[in-house]
């Protein structure tokens, strides 16, 4: 199913942080990548209905998810990171991992209340958070608060969590930046199994090796605008495009 | 014998008002004070009900509860669209025009003089006038509110809570629509305080506006926090901390006008120490100061 944005705008005073924007995101790993203030990051979270468009339309498949509330659209199947980081960080690894997960009837009041003992689909729930902390290397952490892990587990975490959404659009902010070789190169593995799982896998990075190493697609944007997209090895290369990104 | 039944109904009423409490501003960190309004309007449905007739105590609490729900979700449904201290704002608004209205509809509420009168609770026909049936129809409540309580505290629902406290754009980019959750709560915790004023008019038998004004919002929310924020038992510790150590006051020897008035500065006192030394309270988990 592709994500499609539809001659967006959107302004904040005086700065136009998207400008009649047009792209459609396909299953696999598409990398957005482009100056500070290009409007990356407004762009996802006019996508996730956190900021809403001054104009144009964004779709999933046929369906306009426009204005939308952003709990709405996750439950349409779009789940995203944040470039700052957001977990739950007084609650355990595995209650962050739950919490991600698809909502269950014990979710709500009545049923938190009558609905007997803690449910099969309670218990069942908790071995799966379990099988996708083991997938992204910290099931070790399992009982631990997510604010006292580290800064490159907390990242898998987030991770773990658009995993455990079972979203098949997935939108990341700068999911390697500061981290290690190791954790970067975990991350990269985490978002190339996301793309060959068929999910639209759509992340902004800076990190020109990791976006070489990972992206089917990289789109470069500047000035609310998309400048390029192609292959990274056709792209990147282009001198035009040195000359906005990498000046 | 007395006296002691007496600390403990009002412990008992402390701890139904506190674990109410405990679900909105413990587990999903709604900053209320506004919860002595939903006490009062507890306590005057009860009486108003009482004086004209209807002392049955299982249909108070029902009375009580619904009218506490009905009205946590109005104020709620108006009130949550704003966080933090601009709800604290909101709910502390609301406080005060319960409080007028108690105090000016005199008609209905008996103005400043309250409803006097109040006969005791009567049980499926059996009047429950003795210490004993008090001390047992308080206790059967603040057990029932503790369980629900506990039951929230524990479901995938008081999770979601927990998450909302910490960090609601987290929910919300989770797929969770975060106004049922704070709504559902605050109604909720609304009308268990409604039952606990229901418990506190039959028991003192008069009610007037002054029991139910923002000073009481305001000590209701600090024993929560002495207690600890987010702890099962944080309510119960700090409803205790709370009636007992005025109470022990009584034994210095004080003169009576000065107790209402040390109690004033010793839980600001309390309150700051615990800010300091241990922000999550006596028994809790959860840090106001979060990062």
């Amino acid at each position: 199913m592709a994500l499609r944005c539809m001659d967006l705008y959107k302004s904040f005073g005086q700065v136009q942080a998207l400008a009649g924007l047009w792209i459609e995101f396909q299953p696999g790993v598409t990398a957005i990548v482009g100056p500070n203030g290009a409007g990356k990051t407004t762009l996802l979270n006019v996508l996730t209905g956190f900021l809403k468009p001054d104009r144009g339309r964004c779709l999933v498949g046929a369906r306009d998810i426009t204005g939308l509330s952003p709990d709405r659209i996750a439950r349409m199947g779009i789940a995203r990171t944040f470039q700052d980081l957001r977990l739950i960080t007084q609650v355990s690894v595995l209650e962050n991992v739950l919490l991600a997960m698809p909502p269950e009837r014990g979710e709500r009041l009545f049923w938190a209340l009558f609905g007997g003992g803690r449910a099969a689909s309670e218990d069942r729930a908790r071995e799966e958070a379990r099988n996708l902390l083991r997938s992204v290397g910290v099931e070790q952490k399992a009982s631990s608060l997510a604010g006292e892990i580290s800064y490159g587990q907390q990242k898998l975490l987030s991770l773990a969590c658009c995993i455990a959404s079972c979203a098949s659009i997935v939108l990341l902010d700068e999911p390697v930046a500061g981290l290690d070789v190791v954790v970067a190169s975990q991350v990269m593995n985490i978002l190339r199994r996301l793309g060959s799982d068929g999910k639209v896998t759509v992340f902004i990075e800076h990190d020109i090796s990791a976006v070489r190493c990972v992206a089917d697609v990289v789109v470069v944007m500047d000035e609310g605008r998309i400048v390029a997209q192609g292959r990274p090895e056709e792209v990147l290369t282009r001198p035009e495009i040195a000359e906005v990104y990498l000046a | 014998m007395t006296y002691a039944g007496h600390v403990l109904i009002l412990v008992g009423i402390y701890v139904v008002l506190a674990s109410s409490l405990q679900l909105v501003a413990g587990y999903a960190g709604l900053l209320s004070v506004s919860h002595a309004a939903f006490y009062g309007i507890g306590a005057y449905t009860a009486a108003l009900l009482a004086v004209r007739g209807v002392s049955e105590f299982p249909a108070s609490v029902c009375a009580s509860y619904v009218l506490g729900y009905v009205l946590g979700i109005g104020v709620g449904w108006l009130t949550v669209r704003v966080r933090d201290d601009y709800f604290a704002i909101a709910t502390f608004a609301f406080n005060l025009v319960v409080v007028s209205v108690l105090n000016n509809c005199v008609w209905v509420t008996g103005g400043p003089m309250g409803v006097a009168g109040i006969p005791a609770p009567r049980v499926f026909g059996v009047e429950a006038s003795s210490l004993g049936a008090m001390l047992a129809l308080v206790y059967s409540v603040a057990l029932l509110s503790l369980l629900l309580c506990y039951r929230i505290a524990r479901s995938p629902y008081g999770r979601v809570l927990r998450g909302m406290r910490e960090d609601e754009v987290f929910v919300l980019s989770q797929g969770r629509n975060v106004r049922y959750y704070k709504l559902t709560v605050f109604a909720t915790g609304a009308a268990v305080a409604a039952v606990a004023g229901c418990l506190y008019a039959f028991y003192v038998k008069f009610v007037d506006p002054t029991s139910f004004s923002v000073g009481e919002s305001v000590f209701l929310l600090s024993i929560v926090i002495i207690g600890g924020l987010g702890s099962f038992w944080g309510g119960v510790i700090g409803a205790t901390v709370g009636v007992v150590v005025p109470e022990a006051l009584r034994f210095l020897g004080l003169p009576v006008a000065q107790v209402g008035n040390l109690r004033e500065i010793i839980y600001g006192i309390a309150l700051i120490l615990m800010m300091l030394a241990r922000p999550q309270g006596l028994v809790g988990r959860f840090r106001l100061d979060v990062e």
